[in-house]
């Protein structure tokens, strides 16, 4: 079973570079660009063919760097998450990117679904819609920044930890 | 007061501090 951490590692870096990757071009990318397509009416092109394919693998890969995540953690899952000694800087880390993987399932994905036109919405659910995503993905944003700074705190980290 | 998550830069900014101030509490609570 040693190879278990291994393939859990390579995976975990994988989706979540996929996951990571397209939450930041939604909000370095697809915010300003929808701003300035829906100005020329050519919006529908990004909301029908790229936003829902986008939408997909985003969510997905978050799925998947969580669970193998949890693999990589294995016997160090209960410590990490209640940051024991030692612990704390890679359970800062889980914790982020639990909150994360939350925001996506709770509340990006179900307003995302009210915005494209996946679920029924009135014009006022749908701008509400828009600001809890907005907000939730934006969050999300926020979070990726100590979440990595913690996620890859390995020997690089050693003389900030005063290991 | 504006929040700052309506702006990239308020978000970066944000996250940063947000590190600083976390990373305070592992090495001062929990390392």
């Amino acid at each position: 079973m040693d190879f278990v951490p291994a393939v859990a590692r390579w995976v975990h870096f994988m989706a979540g570079i996929m996951w990571i990757g397209l939450l930041y071009y939604f909000n370095f990318v697809q915010v300003a660009a929808l701003k300035a397509a829906a100005a020329d009416g050519t919006a529908a092109g990004i909301t029908k063919h790229v936003a829902p394919r986008a939408l997909y693998y985003f969510r997905w890969a978050a799925v998947v760097t969580w669970l193998a995540g949890a693999a990589l953690l294995g016997s160090q899952f209960v410590p990490a998450f209640t940051l024991s000694k030692g612990m704390a800087g890679i359970g800062i880390g889980a914790w982020l990117g639990t909150i994360m993987l939350f925001n996506v399932w709770g509340l990006i994905w179900p307003n995302q679904k009210k915005i494209l036109g996946l679920k029924p919405a009135t014009d006022e659910e749908k701008n509400k819609a828009r600001r809890v995503a907005f907000l939730a993905s934006r969050t999300n944003v926020m979070l990726s920044i100590p979440m990595l700074f913690f996620m890859a705190g390995g020997w690089s980290h050693r003389a900030l930890f005063g290991i | 007061m504006k929040n700052p998550l309506d702006s990239l830069w308020g978000t970066v900014i944000s996250g940063v501090v947000l590190t600083a101030i976390l990373y305070y509490v592992v090495r001062t609570f929990l390392n």
